[in-house]
């Protein structure tokens, strides 16, 4: 899964899991590094989602085949 | 002045009340306050509004045809006459029939919709779902226009744009509302697909919240595959929709802020994240550094020079330990021989003397005299005592 397709929820939970397994220790130096790289690039991840956002709002509009979504306000 | 005696006076105030055309059969509306209950089973309350009260009592015989006994609260409409009760001087209105109003008759429908769906465990705790910490989409049951839709929006806005929201709109109060809301609950669980559902209007009096008071949209709720938060009225309101749903919050803009994180939270915790992982890396250096260290320390004592030095250290203990036993043989030694010594001094023939004995011997052989026997009178010795010698001539000797 690429870093585009990746959820915010998913970069999160997976950064403060990388920060708590780097934290326990027993690693090598390359584990140790690797993860301290993989955690600062989940961080990039999650920031960009956050600074990027806006807020997408649509309504439900009924139809005779069903529902529509149209953009409101 | 013509003073009259009080009885005469309450008297003449109950005749003129119980001869009013109004005052002897009218119906009376009003909110029960003091409700209490005689032991003799009569009714006695007050009847109030804004601007005044009225004292009531209902007779057993009345009150035990009433299906329902009027409760603090209740809007009511009473029927009967108004009197004076001369014993207190109270004016009175002795009721003889009780009917709800309008809104006492919601109050009650209220009342029993939700015994009856809690029985059924529509409301159960255990039932709840919890709400997602980080909602992709969250549908949104309310009016387009309103307050309530402004303020979810701008909430969501400010806290988690990340999110998507989808309206699906309805009215929130009238008749048609109801069936309307329940739809709306259905179509966005089966039909759009959302993490969380957000159902909600802004404040209003009885009636206008009443839709949420409905049993449809409370199945509607109930049947909800999604978690769903309610959000009605002001803080105070209370109605069947927040007991059967997953969680309620006080108002539309409170239940927003419940069904998302805060963006500026959120990227205090990334911060704290990566500085967590600065010093886990940093502190990985210092324990391998450590960890080094006290490699070495383990080496070092294991180096030719430390083994000999520690070589060196036994035979010193060694010798130390020999040069102490030889010092206590020979001490022992020399109390033996001091001990022996002793002995010997107390056995020699010059204590003897010294205590004053001699020893005599006869000079012409030199034979130590031990019996009178062996010596004469004239006789010759030599006496001997511890410093010397003497000469001396036997005189006369006895036994």
């Amino acid at each position: 899964m690429t870093d585009e397709q990746i959820s915010f929820e998913e970069a999160f939970t997976r950064l403060e899991e990388t920060v708590r397994r780097l934290e326990a220790g027993n690693l090598s130096l390359e584990e140790s590094i690797a993860l301290f790289e993989e955690g600062m690039r989940l961080a990039q991840v999650c920031n960009a989602r956050l600074d990027e956002a806006e807020l997408r709002v649509s309504q439900l509009v009924a139809d005779p085949a069903g529902y529509t979504l149209e953009p409101f306000k | 002045m013509d003073p009259r005696p009080v009885g005469v006076v309450v008297r003449y105030i109950k005749t003129l009340l119980e001869t009013d055309d109004l005052l002897s059969d009218l119906w009376v509306e009003g909110e029960v306050s003091n409700y209490s209950r005689s032991s003799a089973g009569h009714l006695y309350f007050t009847l109030k509004d804004t601007e005044g009260q009225l004292r009531c009592v209902m007779w057993r015989g009345r009150a035990e045809r009433l299906e329902r006994l009027p409760q603090d609260g209740d809007q009511i409409i009473v029927h009967g006459y108004v009197s004076l009760y001369e014993g207190s001087g109270a004016v009175q209105c002795y009721v003889d029939a009780i009917r709800p109003t309008g809104l006492g008759l919601l109050q009650q429908q209220f009342e029993t919709l939700k015994a009856r769906l809690a029985a059924e465990g529509l409301f159960d705790a255990r039932r709840k779902r919890p709400l997602p910490a980080f909602p992709r989409r969250i549908g949104v049951v309310t009016s387009p226009t309103g307050a309530a839709i402004r303020d979810i929006l701008h909430v969501l806005g400010r806290r988690y744009p990340l999110a998507e929201v989808i309206l699906a709109p309805t009215p929130v109060q009238g008749d048609d509302a109801a069936p309307q809301i329940a739809a709306a609950i259905m179509a966005l669980d089966e039909y759009v697909g959302v993490d969380v559902i957000l159902v909600g209007r802004g404040g209003g009096s009885l009636e206008d919240l009443w839709p949420f008071n409905e049993e449809r949209v409370a199945r509607a709720i109930f049947a909800c595959q999604t978690p769903v938060i309610s959000g009605v009225g002001h803080e105070t309101d209370f109605t069947i929709a927040d007991f059967v749903a997953d969680v309620r919050a006080p108002t539309p803009s409170a239940a927003a802020e419940m069904i998302v994180p805060d963006r500026a939270e959120l990227s205090a915790r990334i911060a704290q994240s990566q500085a967590r992982l600065g010093r886990a890396l940093a502190g990985w250096v210092t324990r391998a550094r450590e960890r080094t260290r006290h490699q070495q320390g383990r080496l070092a004592r294991h180096t030719p020079a430390h083994l000999i030095a520690q070589r060196r250290q036994a035979v010193d203990e060694q010798a130390q330990l020999a040069v102490r036993s030889l010092r206590r043989d020979l001490a022992l030694h020399g109390e033996r021989l001091g001990g022996l010594r002793g002995r010997l001094l107390a056995l020699s023939p010059l204590a003897t003397l010294e205590r004053g004995y001699a020893v005599v011997q006869r000079l012409d052989d030199g034979q130590i005299v031990q019996s009178i026997q062996q010596v004469g009178p004239g006789d010759g010795l030599a006496v001997r005592v511890a410093d010397g010698v003497f000469g001396a001539r036997v005189v006369e000797g006895e036994t």
